[in-house]
């Protein structure tokens, strides 16, 4: 659903050269803000779902027994410079260098993959063992919470496999740049998301 | 699973007459509708120039065509529910069973506030707002299309259960482990969630395309403290859904997890925890009461202001006082459940909270009235709604207190007195609100007033009628009658049931002479022509267009220095000024992208409801495909060009000239 | 005629309407619903101080400033007066302190955690909702019943509510203050009855189809030897209240008669609450409730 929203702004911003002056790609920025806000508010909604929900393990593992903190903290490391490459990629695509955007938007890409990668191999293990989301309510909000915030970042990589295509056709104008930066912000915000998760789901949950 | 899922023929409820007549008469009227646009050969017009518009003013005609399209479903909710209460009485059993009765109310609650007052308001606020600030559309008028098809396919969604399985059993909340599967394991819970779902999307991607409009679109010169008040308090209506429609996305999200996918959300096993539900449910549903009624708000602003042929007494504590409503709607749902056994330290706190709300909703009683004040009050039929609301809704809002009391809530809560309480704030503030901006921007929109006389007995029909169903309620709260019941056996109850229920049929005279009155008046439209565009002598831009306006708006853009910024042209002489040149006009196409997105969305929601995989896969799949058809198609826009606009803005300045002699 | 006939009918309305009062919330029969009433009252004369001004002016400026009576002073550019602008704010805030002020110390005193200044010793009753009638549950007498409550007169009652399946909300109109019940988790609730009497008892939160009539009467007894004389009628009764027999009577069912359990099986009320807890239970309580109740509604 999530994709649905993000790339209809990013679509519209071709309607509204039609108020000239008005600045098109500051809309678009604009209204992906103001989307970001919304998506805040949802992942919001589910972190106050985790933390009612994460002492009910109903007789099941609690976070303690299933974490993997080494783990974890790779993977959020593999996210983290993700952004960072994705904002090499941003200032290349502003300096219209269209190659060296392709190749960060690559490794942000690899980076992202990696990422997801992880994340579905923690829930085939959980799952496999016997700890999936059905067995107690602390495991459907975990998964939830992650699992949402995985999602996101998967739409987001689908995101940028299209808009990686669509630099290589026809280059870096207007329209792909506002585009990127929606991207980025996205990508962004997602890693912000992803720290929060980390500490509340993980770090407290070690404790 | 079968190639159709869950959906067999049996779906249908063919042992129910009362349904299968229901259906009866849509197929008749859907043929006879077809047959009419066959033959009057305007499937193109609908297709090219409706369904596929990007005009915020046609999306605003969609949006309150459907909007009166669910009224007279979800008041033909509420006229069975009435009279099955009134028939039940004594230990009867009525004319509808459990099973029915049960679905009716949920639907009633549900169309009534997602499809019929939503819609209603966003439809208004898509035509006026943008012509108050003086743009040429939206921000994103594609975004606003696709919008308004999400909001149909949820409507459609819901009025589908009518003939197709069933619809939800568990009131509009939808409160586990009631909604559940264990306890409701058919497809009405999945109804609800779904179109509910759907149209939420919708909404919050209004809320966003209109907060971006008003900070990016605003007429050269329009500070945000020169906004009309209407254009303010659909702001902080839309502030108020950004920031809560995504909390509905996931709690219907947690829900559908738990009903799919065996999640433990809400269920009474495995730990879960349903007051979580319910909690999350009132955080999204107590900001919902605020965007129904603040845009109300605003259009009684504008009308009093217009009719009294003054300025708004106190335009900066209005806008104020609505914002200090929008921030405290969101601390306060959890006045909803104060029996839930939270400490004395909550309830009281969340009491007072809701009581502080009344603060600045009292001043905009004081500032209305002061607007009065030393005016010159034309008692139009908007102006009468208007003081309707303002009797009405003051006595909503002080049984509104009186549920905030804890005390008095630990009797009072889910009574009639209850029912009585929100129907009393709802119909007399947002809905009065609505049906009064109806006629206010009528001529606007259409071109021609509507009927003064009808207008004045339909709302003395619905003024005298709520009366005559609501406050027998408020009794009946106090008799102990709680609600939702089947059926009673009380005989204190009886004779306010059948009160009530003589008030809802005032109420349908109502209705039935509001759609006289849109045929006599389209029927007599040429004696009501608005040919200057300012039938009311309005202070805000969107009178000074044409009526209906250009489809650009505005050939040039107004500047604008003052909040009654027509007034100040009118008497500064600005007004109705031709141009030598105009520049081009840069215009969005129509487009089908949004219509067939929703429909595949339409078909995925369909799908899941009735757990056929294929076609969920498919539905998304093909709205995706269609979004990505869209984003990298450059054939956007176009332009509208100078000689054109000139041609068109001359022969409006001719009519206008030849109606002000 | 006509007119005697009207005035007949108004007459008969409002003798309707005085009797129509008792058997409310306005008719409390003890101290909870007394104060409650109570407070219904003042907070609604407090308000009235503002509201009927309101609806006087609307009305009256309508009337007085309506367009043609061009003798009334006309100010179409007056739209800020700062005297007026404070009357407004401040008016609707000293009322909304003192409500406030009320709000805070009623809602305390009226608790419903909070059990009752009382000199006579409290009775515990535990309470299930079903689906859907109410069973009652005294532990310290052994007994229970359905459907129907007793307690003395002037005697506080501790509640103590739970839920079997859906929510629903344990309310008996005229002694005052309802509870939701819940699955899984205890709440509770301290009520009186002043009075001996009948009262109606209700679920005041809809739980499906049969919520109509999930009703029972509270009764309270003039004095604590009624009160024995009943507990003993119960005993009376053969039937137990164990895990078996509570199973059966945790299926659905609509207007279920009133029920007497001569005995109960010790913490009944406790494997109710904890039966949907996993593994930590034993099997015979965990999940029936949701099985059954799914192939009841699943039939449909």
């Amino acid at each position: 659903m999530s994709i649905a929203i993000r790339a209809d702004l990013d679509v519209v911003q071709a309607d509204e050269h039609h108020d000239e002056h008005h600045d098109a790609s500051g809309n678009t920025l604009l209204g992906f803000w103001i989307y970001l806000m919304t998506d805040c508010i949802l992942f919001a909604s589910v972190f106050a779902t985790y933390a009612v929900l994460f002492m009910n393990t109903d007789g099941g593992v609690s976070g303690k027994d299933i974490f993997e903190l080494n783990f974890v903290a790779i993977e959020t490391a593999v996210l983290l410079v993700s952004s960072i490459t994705f904002g090499f990629a941003l200032i290349c695509a502003k300096h219209q260098k269209r190659a060296a955007t392709l190749i960060w938007l690559l490794i942000t890409f690899a980076l992202g993959c990696a990422f997801i990668s992880m994340e579905i191999y923690e829930f085939h293990h959980l799952i496999e063992q016997g700890n999936g989301p059905q067995r107690s309510a602390f495991l459907t909000a975990f998964f939830t919470l992650v699992g949402m915030h995985g999602l996101h970042v998967t739409a987001g990589l689908i995101w940028m496999a299209i808009m990686m295509l669509e630099v290589t056709k026809s280059g870096l104008n207007n329209r792909s740049i506002t585009r990127l930066g929606c991207l980025s912000l996205f990508w962004h915000f997602l890693d912000v998301v992803w720290i929060c998760v980390f500490t509340v789901v993980y770090l407290l949950g070690m404790l | 699973m079968s190639f159709f899922g869950k959906l067999t023929l049996e779906s249908i409820p063919y042992d129910e007459p009362i349904i299968m007549v229901t259906l009866a008469a849509v197929a008749v009227i859907g043929v006879i509708l077809v047959a009419l646009i066959t033959k009057y050969k305007k499937w193109g017009v609908l297709w090219n120039d409706w369904f596929t518009s990007v005009d915020h003013k046609r999306l605003g005609i969609m949006y309150i065509v459907l909007a009166l399209v669910m009224l007279i479903r979800g008041f033909s909710d509420a006229i069975m529910m009435r009279t099955q209460q009134a028939l039940a009485t004594n230990g009867a059993a009525g004319y509808l069973p459990p099973e029915h009765y049960d679905q009716i109310f949920t639907a009633h609650g549900v169309i009534m506030i997602i499809f019929m007052a939503m819609p209603f308001m966003i439809g208004l606020m898509n035509i006026v707002l943008p012509l108050q600030i003086g743009a040429r559309d939206v921000a994103f008028p594609f975004l606003n299309n696709l919008s308004f098809w999400l909001t149909a396919s949820g409507a459609l969604l819901i009025n589908l259960s009518l003939g197709l399985g069933e619809f939800a059993k568990t009131g509009w909340v939808a409160y586990p482990p009631l909604s559940e599967l264990s306890f409701s394991p058919g497809v009405g819970v999945d109804y609800y969630i779904w179109a509910l779902q759907i149209s939420g999307i919708g909404t919050t991607l209004t809320g966003v395309n209109f907060i971006a409009t008003v900070l990016k679109m605003r007429a050269p010169g329009m500070k945000l403290m020169q906004m009309p008040i209407f254009t303010w308090t659909c702001t902080w209506a839309n502030i108020l859904i950004v920031a809560s429609f995504p909390i509905l996305t996931a709690v219907l999200g947690m829900l559908t997890l738990d009903r799919y996918l065996g999640f433990h959300f809400f269920t009474n096993d495995g730990g879960g925890n349903a007051m979580m539900y319910i909690n999350l449910f009132w955080a999204w549903g107590h900001p919902e009461v605020y965007i129904l009624v603040l845009p109300a708000f605003g259009i009684f602003s504008e009308i009093i202001s217009t009719f009294t042929s003054k300025r708004l007494f106190g335009y900066k504590s209005m806008v104020w006082a609505s914002g200090a409503i929008s921030i405290l709607g969101f601390i306060v749902w959890l006045h909803h459940f104060f029996t839930m056994g939270s400490s004395a330290n909550v309830n009281a706190f969340f009491g007072v909270m809701t009581m502080v709300i009344a603060v600045p909703t009292g001043v905009k009683l004081f500032n209305w009235l002061f607007t009065i004040y030393r005016g010159r009050l034309r008692l139009t039929v908007p102006v009468l709604w208007t003081l309707g609301f303002m009797t009405t809704f003051t006595v909503g809002g002080m049984t509104g207190v009186l549920l905030a009391l804890p005390g008095a809530d630990f009797v009072l809560h889910n009574s009639m007195f209850l029912v009585a309480h929100f129907h009393n704030t709802i119909i007399g503030g947002a809905v009065f609100g609505y049906f009064a901006g109806f006629v206010y921007w009528f001529p606007k929109v259409m071109g021609f007033k509507l009927n003064e006389r009808l207008g004045k007995a339909s709302f003395w029909c619905w003024l005298v009628g709520f009366y005559f169903t609501f406050m027998p309620l408020y009794v009946l709260g106090f008799l102990g009658m709680t609600r939702r019941l089947n059926h009673t056996d009380n005989p204190a109850w009886n004779f306010w049931l059948y009160v009530s229920v003589v008030g809802v049929f005032i109420i349908f005279s109502g209705v039935i002479l509001q759609f006289v009155q849109l045929y006599v008046s389209f029927r007599d439209r040429e004696q009501n022509l608005d040919t200057t565009g300012d039938p009311w002598n309005g202070h805000t831009l969107e009178w000074s267009t044409s009526s209906p306006p250009q489809f650009y708006n505005f050939a040039k853009f107004p500047k604008v220095s003052d909040i009654d910024s027509f007034t100040d042209m009118k008497e500064k002489g600005e007004a109705y000024q031709r141009h030598e040149r105009y520049q081009p006009i840069h215009m969005p196409k129509n487009t089908s992208s949004g219509i067939l997105m929703a429909l595949g969305i339409t078909a995925a929601g369909f799908a899941a409801i009735w757990h056929i995989l294929w076609l969920a896969i498919a539905g998304m799949l093909g709205a995706f495909v269609v979004f990505l058809f869209r984003a990298y198609s450059n054939d956007h826009d176009y332009y509208v060009q100078p000689d054109e606009i000139a041609r068109i803005e001359n022969a409006h300045l001719d009519k206008v000239a030849r109606g002000l002699t | 005629m006509l007119i005697r006939n009207l005035s007949k009918t108004a007459l008969a309305a409002l003798t309707l309407m005085l009797a129509g009062c008792a058997g409310g919330v306005l008719d409390p029969k003890g101290q909870i619903g007394i104060d409650e009433k109570h407070l219904i009252i003042v907070a609604t004369v407090l308000m009235l101080i503002v509201v009927i001004p309101v609806i006087f002016m609307t009305l009256y400026f309508a009337w007085k400033y309506r367009d043609g009576r061009d003798h009334e002073i006309y100010a179409p550019k007056w739209a800020h007066s700062k005297m007026i602008e404070i009357v407004v704010w401040v008016v609707p805030i000293i009322i909304v302190i003192i409500l406030g002020v009320i709000t805070w110390t009623s809602t305390h005193d009226l608790d419903p955690y909070k059990p009752l200044d009382h000199e006579a010793r409290p009775i515990t009753v535990e309470v299930v909702s079903l689906n859907w009638k109410w069973l009652f549950i005294y532990p310290e007498l052994g007994v229970a019943s359905v459907n129907e409550v007793a307690f003395p007169a002037n005697v506080p009652i501790n509640f103590k509510i739970t839920s079997d399946t859906a929510m629903n909300s344990f309310f008996i109109p005229q002694l005052g203050s309802q509870i939701y019940s819940m699955a899984g988790m205890e709440t509770q609730l301290h009520l009186i009855a002043n009075e001996p009497g009948t009262f109606d008892g209700i679920s005041a939160n809809y739980s499906g189809a049969g919520f109509a009539g999930m009703k029972f009467k509270a009764i309270a007894t003039p004095t604590a030897k009624d009160f024995d004389a009943w507990v003993a009628k119960l005993k009376q009764q053969g039937k137990r209240l164990d895990p078996q027999s509570y199973q059966q009577l945790a299926e659905e069912s609509k207007n279920n008669p009133v029920e007497y359990y001569g005995s109960v099986s010790k913490g009944m009320f406790n494997h109710i609450v904890m039966q949907y807890m996993h593994h930590d239970m034993d099997m015979d309580m965990s999940h029936h409730s949701g099985h059954s109740s799914s192939k009841n509604e699943g039939a449909e």
